[in-house]
């Protein structure tokens, strides 16, 4: 029996025939086909550059930028080369990023629960926010927010004033210790409002855009993720007298979470990825910087490249961290 | 022999091809690709009173339009085979380099590193505007000179010249300022309305363009210091010198018109007098009458007569659209020809 196996399998099949060495072939030919396309773009790229004498070059990166950024965490001044001008950028960026995904998942998973409530008009109202949010474009939204809502904040003297909080068109100023130990609340400088903490309105305005937008992607996510969970284990729990909120907290948010996670990981992406149209409200973000280097060095090619990589790697840490988040919610089969 | 006709047509079309191509003499791949077209494309502002700006009949006027319109006068002649297309400071030399636009004409400073092969790769006409940066504030703020400035925002837009002026300017005075940077010029404007910065900063002509389309420009002041020197040119690339030439000399021919006293009104008894007289040699040749200008630009030999026929003069364009004329009102100020002591000077057409 085995003989007539062995036989059969080493009688000669022709290759052509053969179903290991066929899809083998194929994929070869067509990474093949792949690897000669990019070769050939990239030579494109390389002979055109040539042709115009525009080789890449990385030189211009240390040469000073000439232009000064307003907000920055890290200290910046219009003497430092390029790459700090871009570094201090992609702080911003991430600045951006960071407070954004924790107000919008704060706000996302509020108003995806809300759509659970019991209470009609709290239903009603997160309904009403992700149909209405969801629906506009994100760039219509931060201009809204920007030229309408937070420029029309009072100026000067005529602030917002609360204890340790002053809410200008400028800014939001709040109180805080300076030089060492002293607490130090918001002053008016010669007509300019100053304080230890300070948040412009740019950043005010593409922080509200962003949260406000992805919240209401969140919301449905977790709107989605709650629906999935089998509606007995509520009844289950409102027959032990557990109430709604505990029910939700303990039971249903646990067993919703590895519905949500994946569906999140997305919206959190697609935040850091929308954070680039900072450069509609004025805030010096990543591509606010990466647009005025292009212009100034004329170094297309080798900016976008820089711009392209920080925020594919951006994306991608994010993707590894959610990743991680993702295993920790997964059933632990024992 | 009737058998070779279709051959003999064929070479005929062959060697005539050939020969208007070698009878202008200029190789150059962006006029055919015009002249295919049968338009020219022209990359402009679009939002700017006074330069380019698309009036209430939709229809595009203005100091940069019309170097755009003698631009397609002088290669088809007529002013009216010509696309405007609006382009933002950050946008504009990646449409020229990728050949989106075949020109610029859209307020753009000539710089060292723009033209440069190494920086922006620009071939530059002759400037049609010499500009400086200016500073606009509110009338009541009490601003009278940068030092005032110390502290405050100031608005501006990214990617220009006047970013890095005022940033090198501020330096140099030891004064701490917070620049706030917008895209685009509707941004910049609106945010400076919205009373977000206490000044705006762009050049002079700018300013006073985009205040005459204020809600009450009588409100806003333009402080007296000029921040730098910003020569308005429009551009071409490197890529394509024949091309370059072409638009260099159609500028000049604007400006060597008003310089000979040629208007639009008398450019056509000027050409009849100059075909009646042989003795006016310098007007017979700038006219295409006798030499052969024209053919050594690839252009028609009487591109002066159209161009000028179609826009007007250097000076007529200047008071009709930021002059005297218009509702900008700016003075010719270093604008004026040489001769009047200006800086608007046209090499000899020789």
């Amino acid at each position: 029996m085995a003989d007539t196996i062995n036989a059969l399998s080493n009688e000669t099949i022709p290759w052509w025939r053969n179903r290991r060495v066929i899809p083998l072939l194929v994929q070869a030919v067509v990474a093949l086909v792949v690897l000669i396309m990019i070769a050939f773009l990239l030579g494109n790229l390389v002979r055109n550059l040539t042709a115009a004498g525009l080789l890449l070059s990385w030189r211009w990166l240390n040469q000073p930028a000439g232009f000064d950024i307003s907000e920055t965490v890290l200290p910046f001044n219009a003497g430092l080369p390029y790459w700090r001008a871009l570094l201090a950028g992609l702080v911003n960026t991430i600045r951006a990023v960071l407070v954004g995904l924790v107000g919008a998942t704060v706000l996302g998973t509020l108003a995806g629960m809300a759509s659970f409530s019991r209470n009609g008009l709290l239903r009603g109202i997160a309904r009403v926010y992700v149909e209405l949010i969801r629906n506009i474009p994100l760039l219509l939204q931060l201009v809204f927010w920007y030229f309408v809502v937070f420029l029309s904040l009072p100026n000067g003297t005529a602030a917002i004033q609360l204890p340790g909080l002053v809410l200008a068109k400028s800014g939001l100023y709040l109180a805080g210790f300076a030089d060492g130990l002293r607490w130090v609340g918001p002053q008016l400088v010669n007509d300019v409002w100053q304080a230890p903490l300070r948040l412009s309105v740019e950043f005010g305005a593409l922080l509200t855009g962003l949260i406000v937008y992805s919240g209401a992607f969140i919301a449905e996510v977790v709107r989605g993720g709650v629906a999935a969970v089998p509606k007995g284990q509520w009844e289950a729990a409102a027959s032990l007298g557990i109430s709604w909120i505990t029910t939700l907290r303990t039971i249903v948010l646990p067993q919703a979470l590895r519905v949500i996670v994946p569906g999140l990981n997305t919206q959190y992406i697609s935040l850091a990825k929308n954070s680039s149209l900072a450069v509609a409200v004025g805030y010096t973000d990543l591509y606010s910087v990466a647009e005025t280097t292009l212009n100034q060095t004329g170094r297309a090619v080798e900016v976008y490249l820089l711009l392209l990589s920080a925020y594919l790697v951006l994306d991608l840490f994010i993707s590894v961290l959610m990743n991680g988040v993702n295993h920790l919610v997964q059933i632990k089969e024992r | 022999m009737q058998v070779r006709w279709p051959l003999v047509v064929l070479l005929t079309g062959l060697l005539g091809g050939c020969a208007a191509d070698s009878g202008s003499g200029v190789q150059s791949q962006k006029m055919s690709t015009i002249t295919q077209r049968g338009k020219l494309v022209c990359g402009v502002d679009g939002k700017l009173p006074g330069f380019s700006f698309v009036g209430s009949d939709g229809r595009y006027s203005g100091l940069d339009v019309d170097i755009c319109k003698a631009m397609a006068a002088s290669l088809f002649g007529d002013p009216e085979k010509v696309e405007f297309r609006d382009l933002n400071s950050s946008e504009r030399f990646a449409a020229l380099a990728s050949g989106e636009v075949d020109m610029l004409s859209r307020n753009t400073t000539m710089t060292l590193s723009r033209d440069a092969a190494g920086g922006n790769g620009l071939s530059f006409a002759p400037t049609v505007f010499y500009d400086g940066q200016g500073v606009m504030t509110p009338a009541v703020s009490g601003i009278k000179t940068l030092k005032d400035l110390a502290g405050k925002p100031i608005c501006v837009e990214s990617g220009t010249t006047t970013e890095l002026n005022l940033a090198d300017r501020m330096r140099e005075l030891g004064v701490a300022y917070t620049p706030l940077k917008f895209q685009t010029g509707d941004q910049t404007y609106s945010a400076y309305l919205g009373g977000r910065c206490v000044a705006v900063t762009s050049d002079r002509s700018q300013l006073a363009a985009k205040r005459s389309a204020f809600p009450s420009p009588a409100q806003h002041t333009l402080l007296p210091e000029v921040l730098s020197k910003e020569p308005l040119t429009p551009a071409t690339t490197n890529a394509d010198p024949a091309w370059a030439d072409a638009l260099r000399w159609t500028v000049y021919a604007l400006m060597q018109a008003e310089e000979l006293g040629i208007t639009k009104a008398n450019v056509a008894a000027k050409l009849s007098e100059a075909k009646g007289n042989k003795n006016l040699a310098d007007l017979r040749r700038f006219l295409g009458v006798e030499g052969d200008f024209g053919r050594q630009l690839g252009l028609p030999s009487d591109f002066v007569v159209k161009v000028v026929g179609a826009v007007g003069n250097y000076g007529e364009i200047f008071d009709r659209n930021v002059g005297l004329g218009s509702a900008l009102r700016l003075d010719r100020g270093i604008n004026r020809q040489w001769k009047d002591g200006g800086l608007i000077y046209s090499p000899p057409f020789r």
